[in-house]
């Protein structure tokens, strides 16, 4: 268990590049807001929460998900590998 | 019971949207004011509002993000989340104009009291210092309640609560699970001194086998019989102070 103190409103911000589907349809995202606290939806005590959103100071288009400490570390390891076999393809395909 | 969404006059008077839950109950009574936990104004406190009322209280839950826009409860508090969280200054207003809110209503008896969860529990402790108008409070594992590590005094929450116990007016319960990394047992001993130094009325419950949040069930960190003795402890505070 962490013991490091939780509810402290830390939220590392990532400027984003893309793009994001919200409950309005597609979205340019341009932030993201990564925190470890409490969830909202997930029946955890705490969570990974990611929040990608167009603009950051205002209630609009997000895209949220709060996942358990073990599935966020799983998703880096995936997203790294993702895009090293993704661009070792391309640049195959190119060369 | 009746329950619904009601506006009050906070901070700067703005208006302010709020989760009102009354006993059908002409005889006066008590208010409680509840300061929700960081997720914001969500099921779990709606649901505890109406625990209160169901108890013999009128409660009310303001919507303490409202500042931050409006749109459905979990939207507005990631916006929340990301600008830092209410401001100090902004929560004793609000909880003064929800206190107004309360006494004003027809079957009021003048007491109103204060429970708050997580960062509620800090506000708890912090209002509790600043208005003289609280009869009786209830901080459930508020975390912050003394600065340091990852707690930093910012502009926006310029004083640690404990720097403020000498100007508690406010007969304080606190609830905490001794398994809490926020507030840490050795915290909840530090902030205890503090009243004890300063000669005023408290009393802090702790449970073993319980840590933050132990009241939702919804979460794995529900204790049921923790939770059921400690809402024992904050109802019998209630039955204490805002009597008629």
């Amino acid at each position: 268990m962490r013991s490091e103190p939780m509810c402290n409103w830390i939220v590392e911000k990532a400027e984003m590049k893309g793009s994001g589907k919200g409950p309005e349809g597609w979205f340019d995202v341009n932030q993201a807001n990564v925190y470890f606290d409490h969830p909202y939806h997930a029946p955890m005590d705490h969570s990974l929460i990611i929040d990608f959103v167009e603009t950051p100071n205002q209630v609009g288009n997000r895209v949220a998900v709060e996942l358990s400490e073990e599935s966020a570390r799983r998703l880096v390891t995936s997203i790294l590998a993702a895009l090293e076999s993704g661009t070792n393809s391309h640049m195959a395909v190119v060369t | 019971m009746k329950a619904g969404v009601i506006t009050f006059q906070g901070h700067n008077n703005d208006e302010v949207q709020a989760y009102l839950a009354q006993p059908e109950e002409s005889a006066p009574i008590g208010g409680v004011i509840l300061l929700h936990h960081m997720p914001g104004w969500d099921e779990s406190s709606i649901e505890m509002t109406r625990k209160l009322a169901h108890y013999g209280y009128n409660a009310i839950c303001p919507d303490l993000f409202h500042r931050f826009g409006e749109g459905e409860p979990d939207e507005v508090a990631a916006v929340a989340r990301s600008q830092g969280g209410k401001a100090d200054d902004e929560a004793v207003g609000d909880t003064d104009g929800a206190a107004t809110y309360l006494r004003e209503l027809a079957n009021s008896n003048g007491k109103v009291g204060i429970i708050g969860f997580c960062s509620g529990g800090r506000q708890v402790v912090l209002v509790s210092s600043h208005l003289d108008t609280i009869d009786a409070a209830v901080d459930c594992w508020g975390g912050g309640v003394i600065a340091g590590g990852k707690w930093t005094i910012s502009e926006s929450r310029p004083v640690a609560p404990i720097d403020l116990t000498d100007n508690l007016n406010t007969p304080l319960l606190g609830i905490f699970g001794n398994d809490d990394p926020s507030p840490t047992p050795e915290e909840v001993n530090q902030h205890e001194q503090a009243l004890k130094d300063a000669g005023k009325t408290y009393e802090f419950h702790r449970y073993d086998g319980a840590g933050h949040g132990f009241f939702d069930f919804d979460k794995p960190a529900y204790r049921p019989e923790q939770a059921q003795a400690a809402w024992g402890e904050i109802f019998k505070w209630y039955g204490t102070y805002l009597s008629s």
